[in-house]
């Protein structure tokens, strides 16, 4: 259960990215976490909104886009979307494959509100 | 409303400070071995056996992490290596900043192979690059032959897997094949000692596997000067 440590990273980041852009209010955070990457989507998100809850984010939101794994034959060059554990190549057979992606742990974008400090 | 792409990783804050201890390790030609393991799969009793085995004029260092006490370094400071403990007070897992503060009171040069022996935990320390030649997982022949299925990324990250406690294979229903075949599934180019630190079996492949490690650290210092 480290995702209170992670999503404290996410914020941390999105804020230092925010504060390039005075005249914009941060709405969303958008990221990619793999199937690998030994986080929970789910407690990601609750443990984001327990920080952001009553603090001067809200109502910030949190996007999560889950990323499968993906391997890449050797042999015949196909990426393919692994399933049920299941490394060898779908279209050739090859047993060996090569890792490709599905360990993603990375802020995508952020989603910004043109803003007027001071306006409201 | 607009986007702002950012493309980052989310830890990149701890993968900045793990990639200046992986330089320094470099510079100074240490091996750093990261072990992780669920609770109770006999890190510290791994641990124990290593530093018994090695002569007095080795250059040894471990750290080793629990969430409270300082009870694994007192057990492995007994065998007169410099070891540090690192209480992480409620943090399941070590982070790069805790062993960057933990090694700024080790002299340079005063070691060239750490141990790490990260806290009792499949899942969080797999996600903390700690600046480690190689993460290595422990797994007991007491747990399930499914862990590498249940617990992927730490399984995918090692290089190293380490089945233990394999003199209690008469008395478990441990299929030593099957957990193999997991743990492959998940990795395939993930190498496997298999041993007892009870009995010794095995202890010898895993000093082998260190010391060819420490070989290749040599042979590449050559190559650089």
């Amino acid at each position: 259960m480290h995702e209170l440590g992670i999503a404290s990273s996410v914020l941390h980041e999105a804020q230092q990215e925010a504060q390039k852009h005075p005249r914009a209010r941060l709405r969303m955070v958008k990221l990619r976490v793999g199937e690998m990457s030994g986080v929970n989507p789910e407690a990601l998100h609750f443990c984001f909104e327990v920080l952001v809850r009553d603090s001067k984010l809200e109502p910030l939101q949190l996007e999560i886009e889950s990323c499968a794994r993906q391997q890449r034959c050797p042999a015949c060059a196909q990426t393919f979307t692994v399933t049920n554990y299941n490394l060898a190549c779908p279209q050739c057979g090859e047993a060996k494959t090569e890792f490709v992606s599905g360990d993603e742990l990375e802020l995508a974008s952020l989603e910004m509100e043109d803003y007027e400090p001071g306006a409201a | 409303m607009s986007q702002v792409p950012l493309e980052r990783k989310v830890l990149s804050e701890n993968d900045r400070i793990a990639a200046q201890l992986r330089g320094r390790f470099a510079q100074e030609g240490v091996l750093c071995l990261n072990l992780i393991s669920s609770p109770g799969s006999g890190k510290t009793t791994l641990l124990e056996r290593t530093l018994e085995a090695f002569s007095a004029n080795q250059r040894v260092a471990v750290l080793t992490g629990d969430i409270q006490t300082e009870n694994d370094a007192a057990r492995l400071r007994r065998f007169g290596f410099p070891v540090r403990q690192i209480t992480t007070g409620g943090t399941c897992h070590l982070d790069a900043r805790m062993i960057e503060h933990a090694l700024a009171e080790w002299r340079p040069g005063a070691f060239d192979l750490l141990f790490i022996e990260n806290v009792g935990n499949l899942v969080c320390p797999a996600s903390y690059d700690l600046g480690e030649a190689a993460k290595i997982v422990v797994l007991s022949v007491t747990e399930g032959e499914d862990k590498p299925l249940k617990y992927p990324a730490i399984f995918l990250k090692s290089k190293l897997l380490v089945l233990s406690k394999t003199d209690l294979l008469p008395y478990v229903p441990f299929n030593i094949a099957a957990a193999e075949d997991n743990a492959r599934r998940i990795n395939p180019a993930i190498e496997i000692v298999k041993l007892s630190c009870l009995t010794g079996a095995g202890l010898d492949s895993w000093q082998q596997w260190i010391a060819e490690r420490r070989r290749g650290l040599e042979v590449r210092a050559e190559l650089v000067t």
